[in-house]
């Protein structure tokens, strides 16, 4: 990993950032409350955690749908909360855009397939005429999957796996570089969400891509990640590569998520127990992210290092004994 | 029978019989509807409210058709003539030939008087001579203006207040809202007599007075209906891709509630008609020698023991517009709506 930070470009850095809101009042809500990483470029970085833990909240803030409490986001070296001129405005919007969780409440019922598409397009003048403008729909519908004459129709006539489709076209006429996924498979059904995991992994491929793949359920974000970074309540727990996570994740919400994900192995599921996280109470020590191994970030406090360390250490050797 | 050499057969023979791709099953067959065409197809299954826009769409015709083709003139005077009762060509029944009973004797009253043979009242006269069916059509005319008015200002204040309250939020929309109330605790009576000490009675006085409080119903209701599609993940993603506030007012807001902004904006116009009538009745709206139903009411209110048609005749057309409008308005929101009916 220190190898790597050097190579790879750091795309996003997100630095202690702090999103509450009603802040100061009685019912303030510390959404998101003091989280720091960085997704290196042509990445998929996959967040998850449980409902309500924050991290649609992170990912608006990221893409400035609201104006973070505290801390800082770089993206592409600049820091997008100082942004203040209209045409680095324009840039940033371009370069960075979202898929959402909802297919049903992300297109706008009253419009065509084709104005939906053709939104950023429109705003952007992307376009030199209406020809153009068509063009560029047909290529986008066809790129995800859809058919041309679908431009035409409304959202309503669509399935939820269509829709999001839809929405990723949308996303992709803007030519980003950086994409927020917010669960875009949760809403839908699981013989479509192989479909559309698929159909962003292609899209990476071709467009390298880089990604903010939000979602709750971790073997699929394992299966599209190439890091991963678990939360709780709106801080971020452990952080590390894909493999290392789901093999070795040491932090105990992270044992706890690991041991709800169910196994195609009637021997596995007879034994597995589901863990029950408890918070660890709050003895005073000042904890962060802290590297426990190369490239392995665990939210703990500096005395708590080596016992993860050790953790970590032993899994690793019990897996081992177990292929010899 | 011996093997067949099925490589021998020649390629000709063959003929695609069926061909489907994964592309073509995508396609959809059924047609297009956008929004609107669809509601349209629902508000003409509800025989009702059908009813209700032919009858309304008589009457405006009618009313409107009479600045050219009335009858008699309206506001002409020929004492007379006064107090004549209806009398329609052709018909003998009695009530409606021209005859009353005075003193248990049927009196032809036109005979009385001197009209001469031709000249019919179809509805009869009021107590200064005036036609009463010009009258009406006169009367009509003022209250589908009010309503007419109270649509554009339910549409023009109405939506664009609630609109920027909504999308504004935060400290302007809680300044906006305590406006709103104060506005809206003002009774329209009060309102009404406020302006007529500064205006004359008459039909600008009465539009003013709709002005100051006749969109507070509608610019609420688009205030709550903005703050609940605000937060919509279309208009999110509007704004991430670059969309003004504006545009998105305009082109995504907007259109997702003009179906509550259209329904709101047909109740609102009975409640407007009824408040002219009832101003006019009770003498502080239209004057002399305008007429309004209100004002035809109140005048045939007075003689309703002895001329009961001077009462009956614009109370049934009154009614009768209201109705209409409610009835429209209701098929309306069931077909803007189709969760709530077939
Ligand atoms: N605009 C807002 N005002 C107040 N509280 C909010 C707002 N948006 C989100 N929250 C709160 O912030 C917390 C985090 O919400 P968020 O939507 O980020 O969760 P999430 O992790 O995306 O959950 P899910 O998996 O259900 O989508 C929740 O407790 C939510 O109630
Ligand atoms: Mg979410």
């Amino acid at each position: 990993m220190v190898a790597d930070k050097t190579q790879e470009k750091i795309i996003l850095d997100v630095e202690n950032l702090k999103q509450y809101f009603n802040e100061g009042q009685r019912d303030e809500v510390r959404a998101v409350d003091g989280i720091s990483f960085q997704i290196f470029e042509g990445e998929t970085f996959g967040l998850v955690g449980e409902s309500g833990c924050g991290k649609s909240t992170t990912g608006r803030s990221i893409i400035r749908l609201y104006h973070p409490t505290a801390g800082k986001i770089e993206f592409d070296g600049e820091d997008v909360s100082k942004i203040k001129r209209r045409a680095d405005m324009e840039h940033f919007r371009r370069d960075v855009q979202m898929i959402y969780q909802d297919p049903y409440a992300s297109l706008n019922p009253r419009m065509k397939v084709r104005d939906i598409i053709a939104e950023g397009i429109d705003i952007h003048h992307l376009a030199t005429d209406v020809d153009d403008r068509n063009q560029q729909v047909n290529d986008l519908l066809e790129l995800v999957g859809l058919d041309r004459s679908h431009g035409t129709r409304y959202p309503h006539e669509f399935s939820g796996g269509q829709r999001q489709r839809i929405g990723i076209a949308r996303a992709l006429a803007m030519q980003p570089k950086f994409i927020i996924c917010d669960e875009p498979i949760s809403a839908l059904d699981v013989s479509i969400q192989a479909q559309v995991v698929n159909l962003l992994m292609e899209l990476q491929q071709k467009k390298k891509l880089t990604y903010l793949f939000i979602a709750h359920d971790l073997s699929m974000v394992k299966y599209i990640s190439d890091r991963i970074g678990v939360m709780y309540y709106g801080k971020l727990v452990e952080v590390g590569k894909s493999e290392e996570i789901y093999n070795f994740g040491v932090h105990p919400y992270t044992e706890s998520l690991l041991s709800a994900i169910p196994l195609p192995d009637p021997e596995h599921e007879r034994t597995r127990r589901r863990i029950v996280y408890k918070p660890a109470v709050n003895d005073g020590a000042e904890r962060e992210l802290r590297e426990i191994s190369e490239g392995h970030f665990v939210y703990c406090s500096e005395e708590e290092v080596p016992v993860f360390q050790k953790k970590l250490a032993d899994k690793k050797a019990q897996t081992e004994k177990v292929e010899v | 029978m011996a093997e067949m050499d099925y490589s021998k057969i020649p390629k000709e023979k063959f003929e695609l019989i069926g061909h489907q791709d994964a592309a073509e099953s995508e396609k959809i067959a059924a047609p297009s509807l956008t929004f609107f065409q669809d509601s349209w197809r629902r508000l003409k299954k509800n025989k009702a409210a059908v009813i209700s826009l032919v009858i309304l769409g008589l009457i405006t015709l009618i009313a409107f058709g009479a600045i050219w083709l009335s009858p008699k003139d309206p506001t002409k005077q020929n004492v007379q003539f006064a107090n004549l009762p209806p009398k329609i060509p052709g018909i003998s029944v009695d009530g409606f030939n021209g005859t009353t009973l005075v003193r248990g004797q049927r009196v032809d009253k036109y005979e009385q008087v001197g009209v001469p043979e031709d000249v019919y009242f179809i509805l009869g006269t009021d107590s200064l001579g005036r036609d009463l069916l010009s009258r009406i059509f006169m009367g009509t005319r003022a209250s589908l203006i009010i309503a007419f008015v109270a649509a554009i200002l339910d549409l023009s204040f109405g939506v664009t207040y609630g609109l920027i309250s909504g999308m504004k939020g935060g400290r302007v929309d809680s300044i906006m809202q305590r406006i709103l109330e104060v506005l809206s605790g003002i009774p329209n009576l009060v309102v009404m007599i406020l302006f007529l000490t500064i205006f004359k009675p008459g039909i600008l006085t009465i539009i003013l007075a709709m002005a100051v409080t006749g969109w507070i119903t509608m610019a609420r209701i688009v205030r709550a209906q903005t703050l609940k599609i605000k937060d919509q993940e279309y208009v999110l993603a509007a704004t991430t891709l670059g969309q003004s506030q504006i545009s998105i007012a305009l082109k995504h807001i907007l259109p997702n509630i003009s179906s509550v902004v259209i329904v709101q904006m047909m109740f609102s116009i009975p409640t407007a008609i009824f408040f002219e009538a009832f101003l006019s009745f009770i003498g502080l709206g239209l004057t002399p020698p305008n007429a309004s139903l209100g004002m035809l009411l109140s005048e045939g209110y007075k003689l309703f023991r002895f001329l009961p048609h001077l009462m009956w005749a614009p109370a049934i057309v009154l009614s009768v517009i209201m109705i209409c409008f409610n009835l429209l308005a209701d098929g309306m929101r069931d077909a803007f709506d189709p969760k709530m009916k077939d």
